[in-house]
């Protein structure tokens, strides 16, 4: 609860890190080798501090000059600094809650953290929250404040040190709760490096028992969650606890500057290692009403690399011990109303792989094609598509898409991440807004209908984890009128083709119009023209014929004489005036050369249809006279018997030779 | 049989009352049907064809498509001329595959216009799925050549017919499913194309026809091996009709034209080259070519000549001459090498017992068995009763164009039962010539049935007057139950042809629709089980290996796993070298000791089998195995048939011969399955692909190990170790003076490391 100040450039003490090199009396329980221990660095100061480092045989100096004013932690009972790590998957979650305390006199905006090269290469994530209440912070809640690196100029380049500003000024004597969550990845060593099939995967854990600061620290703790599992060995301190499957380390009071006391674990974790090498996200717009996501994985187990045969009978009699660190198994949580959903790779599609979803969201469990043994790779596509009136919103003329940033599957680490928006083409004044520092450029994209391509934001992020899932936003305008430009296109493209075949069938293209073969094309065009005609005629006299027989029937049902003469009158002359119709053609055909082969049908047909028409109207005239006469069916039918026959038979002929005209 | 049924004058009333615009004339309503039906078979032939797509998914089938796709992949990302000259190291290693020589690049480049004119068109499609519809889409278009075939052999009715029995016929479906990116599937329609430029060109005399069929030739060449029969059946064909005296300057034009032009094209294939003037295979038509030139000059002589005996005279002395001549050409040509002799492969399809007995390489394959009956059943159906009955009315209207169509027929008939895979060059003609049969049949048999139909109508309209009724039976006198004989057998004809319609339907969706990639099967409850193992196995290999990695299979494999694995392999479907093949079987059947210096010396480092013990599927390695050691043996004696057998038995239980139960193969696919329990109440170490309980369950591998297998244990992958250290000099020591001091058959005999297998031989 009170304060205590630490007088003036006191920092003249060095501070000894142990480094890699050293052999480091805290390996309690195994013969380790060192040279693969990962050590975590943080420092925590002012801008205002300045600190002087001078490396020696493995051993910084760390110096203060022109100290006025100094931090402390505040000793609070049960909520100090406390640090908790979650090793329980294969990233690496390190959530430190801390109350900073200004014991200067000036007022402080901003705070530096740090961390080693190598710490930050694998620092995915880091956010700082301030926690106002005095409950359990949950780090992910509310915005952070802003972090960004700084290269103070005295500071040895091995440190990336962060900022991070503080809305407002910390005065003398004032107080604040820092939660600062860094997430890293590749920082678990398997170890031992290769296993065979049936062996557990055992991870090594390095870090500090004590927080590295360059301040005093009241007193601090660490606490370490590991999965439910075998726990092989960890660094036995005398303040040291295991819980279950929590470690505890102190509390540690009144640490001085830059205290350093490294921790090994050594434990079982067969949680899967999937880490996609490079993930290509590509979103694409169309403003008919879709968002088609399209995401190409590149994954590998990045566990300890199997070794020795891979014996599928072991692995299928008894999977979760002969195969213990391989996953079969993926799943992603894709948002909901997602439809279409495919999985396949670059030989095709996968089969197995299964769809459940309610109104929250749609979870698709894919299951590559082979199990994923350590240091096995695999890469397949998965895609789905979205309602666009979800992700798609307008704001002061300008559309944007808000969608999240990160990959759907749990637990997955990415190492290169490529997110490309393909926006519908004739997007003009595109801009992005991410909530974390992303490289970004350009592109086009041909696609279906398009003419000058679509454009495409590329963001491109190193080292994502499942904490970078926020949204993001790209703005852009686009005329809605644009939609309509490819159906039009469509439209008019097959209007032009039929166009062009309407010409192409009336228009006369011959080259040469005088050749001989062209003019015998064109007199034979305009025989089978009059060949028509005829055939024509020919079937209205047929019609005709239809007509007077008509009558008769009509005639034997009703017995009025004089309508059937009637019909008679008017079927004459429109046989005349048919006769009279054929002359012309049949004259046309009698002149050219090129009828010469049909012309002798042609003129049977006419004789024949000659034939037949004198036939029936000689039945009618016989049968209209019997009608007259009175006299009875039968002598009727008797008659006209060779008549019908004949007529019959005309018929049949008349209806082959018709058939043969037909045909040319 | 659209065609055949002419709008009835009631419809042409119909007609005549509607609105003048639509007003058609006869002749346009039978143009609109014809187009329409022609259209609705173009895209019935489409569709019928995507069961495979629809059931499994748009993918690429069976072995040798995945080497055209790959090739395809290759010409459009690298460019034709990367294309022309590639050479592939990834086959064949360490020989390599020069593969723009060695291949028929026309279904790549058709495929890859197609594709760059859809991209040109702004259609943004893959070009695996350009090659998946290639095959149909050419199947199509071959409905349009047919129909224009028969059109020109007969009449459109016959087109109609022909286009819409070809549509579905199941022996061309087998081979242009979508995904069957096969050459097959254009060379088909490049074979009827060129047939049907050939008989328009003899018809017209054309030199254009002549000439389009001549690139109608080129296309054929560039697409498929099989032009061979082009460029065999013309000739005769061209023999048949100077035999006949139909000889005419038609077909003088055309067929000069035709194979002058055509030769110096297919020349321009670099897979046939000088081989179009130099081989056996293609002489017959050269010599035809120079018999029609003597035949024309002979002609002319004639014309010249009015004297019959001198005339007779100068024949005699001219034709013996030329026989003379070309004799000796031909003797001097085959004794100084110049024109090389048949190839096997001609061989084996005028000789169906050559390939059993001299290349068993050809005869391994199963398509290339005697086709048996049930087979022309399954791919003809009606169509092999109503060939004959087509032939029969070709004969009865013997013309140049029924003449060739004759004469494809039989030879292609021959040629189908020699070999199952050529029915699909048999498919065109059977078709073609069983739609003229019913296209004439149907039309003789509507002739007949509206011949009554006048009558028929003025008796019913007479109807009610009995006196009327009475005279139909005046009319009918010739032959009294006709027209209802005619309406029998007409509805007999159409009950028939769908039977067909169905049949086809039928073979196609189970049949000839499984990509043979993905196996699928019924499960216990009806579901449906598919057997992915394949790629599974091929995409561990593309991702779980070094990038050189070698690996050594049987040659049905190479070319999905250079296509689909990405990895170099030894042998593959592109049998070009009978001993590099051999010496892969002599490795999967010596025993692995040996099999290791063979595979070190090959660079191996993956042995991929495959194995259907578990699933019981039955075209794995073991059953192909005899055809390995037949290879094998075929070039190194050493590997005797024989040991393998038991009593000319071929056995993998406990009775299997000591050197079949210890050989490579037998090793790798049984490797540990002696612990696994296949199917309930059997003994562990049941195959169930042959149904035995396996010889040898004890295998203990030396030199490799199991690498990766499938889920199914289809495919196993094992890895060749690297050579042990020098710890061995003393075995090598030993191994190498016995095997000076002892002749080499019985070398092995001793070999320290196998005790047990003394024991057995001596």
């Amino acid at each position: 609860m009170k304060m205590r100040s630490i007088p003036f450039l006191l920092f003249l003490f060095p501070i000894l890190f142990t480094f890699p090199f050293l052999p480091s009396p805290v390996l309690s329980a195994s013969d380790l080798i060192l040279a693969k221990v990962d050590r975590r660095v943080s420092l925590l100061g002012f801008r205002s501090l300045s600190l002087f480092f001078t490396s020696h045989c493995h051993s910084f100096k760390l110096h203060c000059q022109g100290f006025r004013f100094s931090f402390q932690f505040q000793n609070q009972p049960g909520s100090d600094l406390r640090i908790r790590i979650d090793l329980t998957s294969q990233i690496v979650r390190i959530t430190t809650s801390l109350k900073v305390e200004n014991t200067g006199s000036d007022v402080v905006s901003e705070i530096l953290l740090s961390f080693p090269e190598n710490q930050a290469n694998h620092l995915a994530y880091l956010k700082a929250t301030l926690s106002e209440g005095k409950g359990k912070v949950k780090p992910s809640a509310g915005a952070g404040l802003p972090v960004e690196v700084v290269h103070p100029k005295d500071l040895p380049p091995a440190l990336t040190i962060y900022s991070v500003s503080l809305p407002k000024g910390l005065g003398k004597g004032d107080s604040l709760t820092l939660v600062v969550l860094a997430v890293l990845t590749h920082t678990l060593q398997p170890f031992p490096e290769k296993i065979n099939q049936g062996d557990i995967q055992l991870l090594l854990f390095q870090e500090s028992a004590q927080y590295l600061s360059p301040y005093a620290v009241k007193v601090q703790s660490l606490t370490v969650k590991l999965p439910d599992a075998r726990i092989e060995s960890y660094t036995k301190l005398e303040n040291a606890k295991l819980q279950g499957s929590e470690l505890k380390y102190g509390p540690y009071e009144n640490l001085p500057p830059f205290s350093y006391l490294p921790i090994v674990i050594h434990f079982e974790n067969n949680q899967p290692f999937a880490v996609a090498k490079e993930l290509v996200r590509e979103i694409e717009i169309s403003h008919w009403g879709n968002v088609q996501i399209t995401e190409h994985y590149d994954i590998i187990h990045a566990g300890a690399q199997s070794k020795g045969e891979f014996s599928r009978l072991d692995y299928q009699t008894r999977p979760y011990l002969r195969g213990a660190s391989a996953f079969r198994r993926l799943v992603a949580r894709l948002p909901p109303r997602a439809h279409s959903v495919y999985y396949r790779d670059e030989i095709g599609n996968i089969s197995t792989s299964s769809l459940w979803g309610d109104s929250k969201k749609t979870e698709l469990e894919i299951e590559p094609r082979y199990p994923m043994f350590g240091g096995w790779k695999t890469a397949f596509t998965i895609g789905y598509g979205l309602p666009l009136r979800d992700y798609l919103f307008g704001s002061e003329g300008k559309r944007f898409l808000n969608i999240t940033f990160g990959a759907p599957i749990n637990q997955l680490v990415i190492d290169t991440l490529f997110i490309k928006v393909v926006l519908p083409e004739g997007s003009k004044d595109i801009s992005v807004s991410a909530p974390f520092p992303v490289k970004q450029w350009q592109e086009t994209k041909l696609s279906h209908l398009d003419i000058g391509g679509r454009p495409v934001v590329v963001l491109e992020k190193n080292n994502v984890v499942p904490e970078h899932n926020e949204h993001f936003q790209v703005y852009y305008k686009f005329n809605s009128l644009s939609m309509l430009r490819e159906p039009l296109m469509l439209i008019s493209g097959f209007f032009f083709l039929f166009i062009a075949c309407i010409v192409y069938t009336h228009a006369d293209i011959s080259i040469s119009k005088s050749s001989a073969s062209y003019l015998a094309k064109l007199q034979w065009d305009e025989v089978q023209a009059t060949v028509q005609q005829v055939h024509s005629i020919i079937s209205r006299c047929l019609t005709a014929h239809d007509k007077l027989e008509t009558s008769l029937y009509d005639l034997s049902r009703s017995g009025d004489i004089q309508a059937c003469k009637a019909t008679r009158k008017s079927v004459d002359s429109s046989l005349k005036e048919l006769s009279k119709e054929l002359k012309l053609p049949l004259a046309f055909l009698q002149s050219s050369p090129q009828a010469a082969q049909i012309l002798p049908k042609v003129e049977e047909l006419v004789a024949k249809e000659r034939e037949l028409q004198d036939k029936l109207l000689a039945k009618h005239t016989t049968v209209v006279d019997c009608y007259e006469k009175k006299l009875g069916g039968r002598e009727i039918e008797n008659r006209i018997a060779p008549q019908q026959q004949k007529i019959n038979a005309l018929k049949q002929e008349i209806d082959d030779l018709m058939d043969v005209i037909d045909e040319i | 049989m659209v065609v055949t049924s002419k709008p009835s004058p009631m419809a042409l009333d119909l007609l005549h009352s509607l609105p003048k615009t639509l007003k058609l004339k006869t002749k346009q309503q039978e143009l609109l049907i014809r187009v329409a039906t022609l259209s609705l078979i173009y895209v019935l032939a489409f569709a019928t064809r995507l069961f495979s797509v629809l059931r499994y998914e748009s993918m690429i089938h069976e072995f040798d498509p995945y080497f055209n796709y790959r090739t395809t992949l290759f010409l459009t990302r690298h460019g034709f001329s990367e294309f022309w000259n590639w050479f592939d190291s990834e086959s064949w290693y360490p020989l390599g595959r020069i593969v723009g020589g060695t291949l028929y690049p026309g279904l790549m480049l058709t495929a890859a216009a197609i594709h760059s004119l859809l991209r040109f068109l702004r259609l943004a499609v893959h070009i695996r799925e350009v090659c998946v519809l290639t095959a149909p889409f050419f199947a199509s278009n071959t409905t349009l050549v047919a129909y224009f075939f028969a059109k020109e052999v007969w009449d459109s009715g016959a087109g109609l017919v022909a286009a819409a029995l070809i549509a579905v016929c199941p022996g061309y479906i087998s081979r242009s499913v979508a995904g069957s990116y096969d050459n097959e599937g254009v060379a088909i329609f490049a074979l009827l194309l060129t047939f049907y430029l050939f008989v328009k060109a003899v018809n017209t005399g054309s030199l254009a026809w002549a000439l389009a069929s001549a690139f109608g030739y080129f296309y054929m060449v560039s697409a498929w091996g099989g032009y061979v029969f082009i460029i065999n059946l013309v000739p005769l064909y061209v023999l048949v009709l100077l035999v006949t005296g139909r000889y005419s300057l038609r077909l003088y034009v055309a067929y000069n034209c035709m194979y002058v032009v055509g030769m110096l094209l297919a020349m321009q294939i670099r897979f046939v080259g000088f081989q179009h003037v130099q081989s056996g295979e293609h002489m017959a038509a050269m010599g035809v070519f120079f018999l029609l030139q003597v035949f024309f000059f002979l002609d002319w002589v004639r014309h010249l000549l009015s004297d019959t005996k001198l005339f007779q005279a100068f024949l005699r002395i001219t034709v013996t001459s030329a026989v003379a001549v070309g004799a000796v050409a031909l003797g001097v040509g085959m004794a100084s090498g110049y024109i090389s002799p048949w190839t096997g492969r001609f061989y084996s399809l005028l000789d169906p017992t050559y390939a059993k007995d001299h290349i068993p390489i050809i005869a391994s394959v199963s398509e290339h068995q005697p086709t048996a009956w049930s087979s022309f059943m399954f791919d003809f159906h009606i169509l092999l009763f109503l060939f004959p009955a087509g032939l029969y009315f070709c004969f009865k209207r013997l013309s140049d164009a029924t003449i060739f169509l004759v004469l494809y027929g039989l030879t292609s008939m021959y040629f189908a039962g020699v070999m199952v895979r050529l029915i699909l060059v048999a498919t065109p003609a059977v078709c073609l010539i069983s739609a003229i049969a019913v296209s004439a049949t149907v039309k003789n048999l509507t002739r007949l049935v509206r011949a009554k139909s006048p009558s028929v109508q003025s008796g019913s309209s007479k109807g009610t007057s009995t006196a009327k009724s009475s005279s139909k039976g005046v009319v009918d006198n010739s032959q009294p139950f006709q027209k209802n004989g005619a309406i029998v057998l007409l509805l007999g004809a159409f009950y028939l042809l769908s039977r067909y319609a169905i049949h086809c339907t039928w073979v196609t969706s189970e049949a000839y629709s499984s990509p043979s990639i993905v196996l699928a099967a019924r499960g216990a409850h009806g579901n449906r089980v598919i057997f992915d193992d394949y790629r599974e196995a091929y995409f561990w290999l593309r991702q779980n290996t070094p990038p050189d990695a070698k690996v050594m299979s049987w040659w049905d494999y190479g070319y999905q796993i250079t296509a689909m694995g990405n990895r170099t392999v030894i042998v593959d479907n592109n049998t070009w070298n009978n001993t590099h093949i051999a010496t892969v079987g002599r490795a999967m059947s010596s025993y692995e000791d040996e099999a290791y210096e063979i595979m070190r010396s090959l660079d191996v480092d993956y042995v991929l089998v495959v194995f259907g013990g578990v699933t019981g599927y039955s075209s794995d390695d073991i059953n192909k195995f005899l055809w390995m050691v037949r290879i094998g043996g075929g070039v190194f004696p050493v590997i005797k048939e024989p040991d393998y057998l038991v009593n000319g038995e071929y056995r993998v239980d406990k009775g299997a011969a000591p050197k079949m139960l210890n050989c490579l193969m037998y090793k790798l696919s049984y490797y540990r399955f002696g612990e696994l329990t296949t199917e309930y109440g059997k003994p562990p170490g049941y195959d169930r692909a042959r149904g035995v309980e396996i010889g040898n369950k004890d295998i203990k591998l030396e030199y490799l190990e199991e690498a990766f297998t499938t889920q199914n244990w289809i495919v196993r992958i094992y890895k060749v170790k690297p050579p042990k250290n020098r710890l061995w000099t003393n075995f090598e020591y030993v191994e190498l003076v016995e095997l000076l001091l002892l002749p080499l058959s019985s070398w092995k005999v001793i070999d320290p490391l196998r005790p047990e297998i003394n024991i057995l031989i001596v």
